[in-house]
């Protein structure tokens, strides 16, 4: 009897085991195929004349450099905003505010931002950093844009993050004297930082992929020189494919294909990043 | 123990370092604002084409001048020149009378400046062997809003063709192209059968039609014009004729003189006098007419006749403010030229 009722649960745990492996399989082939197709139809277009050309009508000699810059200016301010902003409050929520129904109310509102749909950002941004602001549409404006619509996902990983400390440690820490200052800083964030970094990495990956907001703020497509500030006009990657896929000629599909490429590397890179910071802070802390 | 001088020493360089490089870009930022010379361009996906032709041209010739181009579609571009936030607007069909409202309530006076014709094609797919044209009459019959649910076949048009589903593909209601389609076929913007494909890109259109033996579809000439392998374009007779006899095959020449008709229409740019008055619009505009013929054939469009262009610079120098194309679009008989004279 109870043979038979092991056996069945060995079987149910098989069939388990061969479900997941296909959710894995379906997840990677799907991902496969559009790498594929991605770089059979782009990877040949990369060139140096490539990153370096600004956008053209002839497919042949339009480039990326544009929007390439755009996206960097882009990544980088829009890093320098959210991060100490999500940092910040995150770290407010989790170890000063007190338990109540304003906090609560906050709480729930963050994880609510966190999922209304970008383009609902880009309007936002429309009308406060462009408009009231008068920050015209300019990378200030965009990078404000996109602060906001990760924030919610920064304070998030942030509060996950010091959520994950053992109570153990900030006990041990008060107990030696230490000020809730103290502790925080010296002992909490330490062991907290890998988590907060690679969650912040991860939203800024996908700031960077963000075309909408953007356009609906009024970011250009065309524009054939570069940036020298924060309020000069932009464009990013994301725009530039989504302006060449629309396009009659078969060579901007290329094109847009090898800007995808370099899309993804740019994502890949701070993946990457995000994978270091992660390991380096980690052996850092010792119990 | 862990270390955490280091750690912190190193996040705080990284700080430093960008508020460092924040604050230098939004100095060297406002210390160019003022000698920076900029023509802000935003407005039809349409008419990008060939507003980024110019534009590359003109910055190869003025190396100081910096050209932005959007694309916000005619009614967005129109809402932002509206505000003074754009000196020129490009766009694929004329100024609406809700759009002159708002630009003479905030003081703006525009100049309207054709740049060329674009024309709407009527394709099929290369395997469709029954149909050899198709009159307004019969465009009418299947895209009108009364046709859904009714006209779902072939047969349904005209008796002898098959009796099989016919698959319609269009351009999304956002896109000027069908605003001016629904008018000049249904006889009202905007109105039209819902049950089709539509799709703000033109090359899914063509994905589509290529794809399916019993599709009809439209959008611009320049889409069909790079994938001529893929689809068979439709001559239309307008039952007029007056304006060419019979089915009418779209072409440089047969839009160019006003015989493909209705499915042609010029595309604009709608210039601020204000704007106009700064000297790098002012050589931007010129640039862009003088060239317009050249740079709208070479990405797919069809050039107005020469004098056409001739009359809009003179039309422009003379600051000539307000539509004259008014409503009556291309269904009026005068032409092109008789327009810019008035």
């Amino acid at each position: 009897m109870s043979k038979g009722v092991l056996s069945k649960n060995k079987r149910n745990s098989k069939v388990f085991k061969i479900l997941s492996l296909t959710a894995v399989f379906i997840g990677f082939i799907a991902l496969g195929i559009m790498l594929v197709d991605i770089f059979i139809d782009g990877a040949g277009r990369i060139s140096w004349d490539f990153l370096s050309n600004f956008p053209s009508r002839r497919p042949g000699r339009a480039g990326i450099l544009s929007a390439l810059v755009g996206t960097l200016w882009m990544m980088s301010l829009t890093a320098a905003f959210s991060f100490p902003l999500g940092l910040g409050a995150g770290i407010y929520l989790e170890e000063y505010a007190r338990k109540n129904w304003f906090t609560k109310l906050v709480e729930i509102n963050i994880s609510n931002l966190a999922g209304v749909p970008s383009i609902i950002y880009g309007l936002l941004g429309l009308g406060i950093f462009v408009r009231v602001c008068g920050f015209e549409r300019s990378l200030l404006s965009g990078a404000l844009t996109l602060t906001l619509l990760i924030l919610p996902i920064i304070i998030t990983t942030t509060r996950e993050s010091l959520k994950a400390v053992p109570k153990s440690l900030r006990e041990a820490s008060y107990a030696l004297g230490a000020t809730q200052w103290q502790t925080v800083y010296s002992q909490i964030l330490p062991v907290a930082m890998p988590g907060i970094l690679t969650g912040t990495i991860l939203a800024l990956s996908r700031a960077i992929g963000e075309t909408a907001p953007l356009i609906a703020i009024g970011a250009l497509t065309y524009i054939a020189f570069l940036p020298h500030g924060v309020f000069d006009p932009f464009t990013v990657l994301p725009i530039q494919v989504f302006n060449w896929i629309s396009r009659p000629q078969h060579g901007f599909a290329i094109n847009a294909a090898a800007a995808i490429i370099i899309l993804l590397l740019i994502t890949l890179m701070m993946n990457s990043v995000a994978i270091y910071l992660r390991r380096k802070f980690q052996r850092r802390v010792k119990w | 123990m862990f270390k955490k001088n280091r750690t912190y020493k190193l996040m705080q360089s990284t700080f430093s370092m960008l508020l460092i490089v924040a604050a230098t870009s939004s100095w060297l930022g406002s210390a160019n604002a003022a000698d920076r010379k900029l023509v802000k361009v935003d407005g039809s996906s349409t008419v990008f084409p060939i507003t980024e032709a110019v534009a590359e041209e003109f910055q190869m010739e003025h190396r100081n001048v910096m050209v932005t181009v959007g694309i916000s579609g005619t009614g967005g571009g129109f809402k932002k020149f509206s505000r003074s936030e754009t000196d020129i607007s490009d766009a694929s069909r004329v100024i609406k009378a809700k759009e002159v409202a708002l630009c003479k309530e905030s003081g703006i006076e525009y100049i309207e400046l054709p740049v060329a014709y674009d024309g709407i094609a009527v394709m099929v797919n290369p395997q469709n062997d029954w149909i050899s044209s198709i009159t307004v009459e019969e465009l009418k019959k299947i895209w009108e809003p009364e046709a859904q649910r009714k006209v779902t076949k072939w047969s349904h048009i005209r008796a002898d063709w098959p009796n099989e589903t016919i698959n319609l593909y269009g351009p999304g209601v956002d896109s000027g192209t069908f605003d001016y389609f629904t008018k000049v076929i249904n006889g009202k913007e905007g109105a039209s059968r819902g049950d089709f494909t539509a799709s703000e890109d033109d090359n899914v259109l063509v994905q589509g039609i290529s794809t399916d033996k019993y599709a009809l579809g439209f959008f611009g000439l320049a889409y069909y014009e790079h994938n001529k392998d893929k689809l068979k374009l439709i001559p239309v007779d307008d039952g007029k004729d007056d304006n060419g006899k019979g089915p009418i095959l779209p072409s440089l020449e047969t839009v160019n003189n006003s015989t493909y008709q209705p499915l042609s229409r010029p595309i604009f740019i709608y210039v601020s006098k204000k704007s106009a008055e700064k000297p790098e619009v002012d050589d931007f505009v010129i640039f862009y007419l003088k060239n317009a013929s050249e740079l709208s054939a070479e990405v797919g469009y069809i050039p107005l006749p020469d004098t056409a262009y001739l009359l809009a610079i003179e039309r422009y120098k003379q600051r000539k403010t307000g539509s004259v194309f008014g409503d009556s679009g291309s269904k009026t008989k005068l032409s092109i030229e008789e327009l810019l004279r008035m």
